[in-house]
């Protein structure tokens, strides 16, 4: 009989960027059982509904994360223009195409450089940062923020880039492309990184619709899974397939962002070539009629889930999001049974936690 | 089986090339042209109408329209532009340049140049008015019952 | 058993586990749980996909009543039952694993609820 003991992990951990605390049971070395709690970065954003207006409440939707800020604002302005019945003109959805997808760059780009950090090749990960320093450096050409971007409002968008700033764009992202795949050469090929990845944290296709996983958790466990598919925003015109990996464990998850960063680049591409000349946003007035809406997007961490509720008044009564990360917390404890305690880090990292997002 | 050191080249290349940092103090960053820093006002257009107060999501700025003061707590202001954009009169801004970080908790208060004495007159003023106003339609009511009255 | 628009149907306390066991057998998987507090009832809302699929399920329960829990039949169900129970504080009865308040590591009890006349 092996002995038990509890071992009390995170919220303050090397490997982890935002707390969460995991109550590991183990047996020896082995983990037996994983019981996460969450809640110490609570804000309780979802019920400032009920004191901002609902413009207001757009710019506070946005602040709920630092990485997925973009879709967040985006999320929560497609639900009450749902709602009104706003059509956006269609180079607000292109405009909000490539910022997303941008949002999904960096983001991917910052997971790369965790994973890095966490497997301990710093070098790799300041690697990965540099680049994906470039990415923000637009973002605030473009928006006015580098995290936070405030350029979404309900009927479109409030900034436009110019022909002259997307060609630049273009230019900068297709040198970011060949820096990138340089980069992802050590991820994919790199002997010592591989043998750290595979066959650790398997989350096989059953365990990953039985315990609910969400985006790239899911689509490294072949599940074809993709909400831009469902086409929102510009998304239907954008031609593009859902990437899976039939590895199931952690050298798939980094496998399919990967190839993320790539469709990225490639979706980036067809915007600006596709892009029409309309106006980017339309005046909407008055207070939303009382009604419900739901809108699921796709973060860069997994598939987002947005409702708000109406009454007819200014302010709401329910705005709901479920963050792709807490839709991979029960998939986290799954991988987490059974795995050895040093490779803990290492699997909590490959859900890419975004703590804030999971506790709003 | 993996490649073995895939990552040499880039670390020969890093010996040899300047850092992706710049010297931060020492050089200035640039900020690009739409870079959301601060929130600038021109006092002069202003009509104290308190939108901006009212729009404030974190709620930082304060209008005090007697004493004619513009008020920013520049530490509660999170740069979203909802000010700029729902002001009336478009006097404000949001220009480049980020808020210091401080020892101490401060605002920044804007005074708008103002004469008390013309204030005053112009107070006096409406007030006429609008008692000049309540006289008159007192007046007219008055001669509506007696119309009424008569008929 | 009442379809209030093309991906929203409301159905009673009593209906709750059928439709559970017919979308786990289907190999639907759990979106998400929503708990919203209106009128002084509460609405639960089950959000379930399939691919590109998708159907919510409304549950309104008053204020004192309790909602049975789906925990047994999805795993994922606990986060979310912990949740609206911790939020709002709706009573689900026997989670699978009861996290005893112990999800959201926070001060206040109950922070979404609403207290009627307010």
């Amino acid at each position: 009989m092996a002995k038990r003991s509890i071992v009390p992990f995170g919220p303050q951990h090397p490997v982890l960027p935002e707390p969460i605390h995991l109550d590991l049971v183990l047996e020896d070395e082995t983990v037996v059982e994983a019981i996460p709690s969450i809640g110490y970065v609570h804000r309780g954003l979802e019920s400032l509904v009920t004191k901002k207006d609902f413009n207001e409440m757009a710019y506070v939707a946005e602040r709920i994360c630092g990485i997925c800020s973009f879709g967040h604002g985006m999320g929560y302005c497609m639900t009450l223009e749902d709602i009104m019945g706003v059509e956006v003109p269609r180079r607000a959805d292109y405009l909000r195409t490539i910022w997303m997808e941008m949002s999904r760059l960096h983001s991917h780009l910052l997971w790369l450089g965790l994973l890095a950090d966490g497997f301990g090749f710093e070098s790799l990960f300041m690697q990965s940062w540099r680049i994906r320093e470039a990415v923000l450096d637009m973002f605030e050409e473009s928006t006015g923020g580098r995290v936070i971007f405030s350029v979404n409002q309900i009927g479109g968008v409030k900034k436009d880039m110019s022909k002259a700033m997307l060609a630049d764009f273009q230019r900068r992202f297709d040198e970011m492309e060949k820096d990138v795949r340089k980069l992802t050469k050590v991820f994919l090929d790199d002997y010592t990184v591989k043998s750290r990845l595979e066959g650790i944290g398997i989350l096989t296709r059953e365990d990953a619709i039985r315990r609910g996983a969400a985006g790239p958790m899911a689509r490294a466990a072949g599940i074809a899974v993709d909400m831009r598919k469902n086409g929102y925003a510009a998304y239907d015109d954008i031609d593009f397939e859902v990437i899976t990996s039939d590895k199931f464990d952690s050298y798939g998850r980094c496998e399919v962002r990967i190839g993320e960063i790539f469709q990225s680049f490639d979706i980036i591409r067809q915007c600006i070539q596709k892009i029409p000349d309309t106006e980017i946003n339309v005046a909407v007035k008055g207070n939303p009629p009382a009604g419900e809406s739901i809108v699921r997007i796709e973060q860069p961490r997994g598939e987002a889930f947005y409702l708000s509720r109406t009454n007819g008044t200014k302010f709401l009564d329910r705005m709901r999001v479920r963050t792709p990360t807490f839709a991979n917390l029960p998939a986290l404890t799954q991988t987490l049974q059974g795995c050895q305690y040093g490779d803990v880090p290492l699997l909590v990292l490959t859900i890419d936690p975004c703590i804030s997002c999971t506790e709003r | 089986m993996g490649q073995f050191m895939p990552f040499a080249g880039q670390v020969l290349k890093n010996l040899f090339s300047k850092p992706a940092t710049t010297k931060y103090p020492f050089e200035p960053k640039k900020y690009p042209e739409r870079s959301r820093g601060h929130v600038e006002i021109q006092i002069e257009d202003c009509i104290m109408c308190g939108m901006c107060m009212r729009s404030c999501p974190p709620g930082a700025i304060t209008v005090k329209k007697p004493e004619h003061q513009w008020t920013i707590n520049r530490f509660d202001c999170v740069q979203c532009g909802y000010c700029v954009e729902k002001c009336p009169k478009k006097c404000l801004s949001l220009v480049p340049g980020y808020q210091t970080p401080g020892s101490e908790k401060s605002v920044c208060v804007v005074q708008q140049p103002y004469d008390p004495e013309e204030e005053a007159r112009k107070e006096a003023a409406k007030q006429a008015a609008i008692k000049a106003a309540q006289e008159k339609a007192a007046a007219a009511k008055a001669a509506k019952e007696a119309a009424e009255s008569q008929a | 058993m009442e379809k209030m628009n093309d991906y929203m149907t409301k159905i009673e306390k009593v209906e709750l586990l059928s439709v559970i066991m017919e979308k786990k057998n289907a190999l639907w998987r759990l979106v998400q749980i929503c708990c919203a507090m209106v009128n002084d009832q509460y609405e639960v809302t089950y959000s379930f996909a399939n691919e590109y699929e998708f159907e919510n399920y409304r549950l309104v329960v008053d204020k004192d009543e309790e909602v049975p829990s789906i925990s047994r039949v999805y795993n994922a169900a606990i986060f979310y039952e912990n949740e609206m129970h911790e939020l709002f504080g709706l009573k689900v009865e026997q989670i699978k694993t009861d996290l005893n308040d112990r999800l959201y590591r926070i001060d206040a009890e109950t922070p979404f609820k609403k207290e009627a006349d307010k």
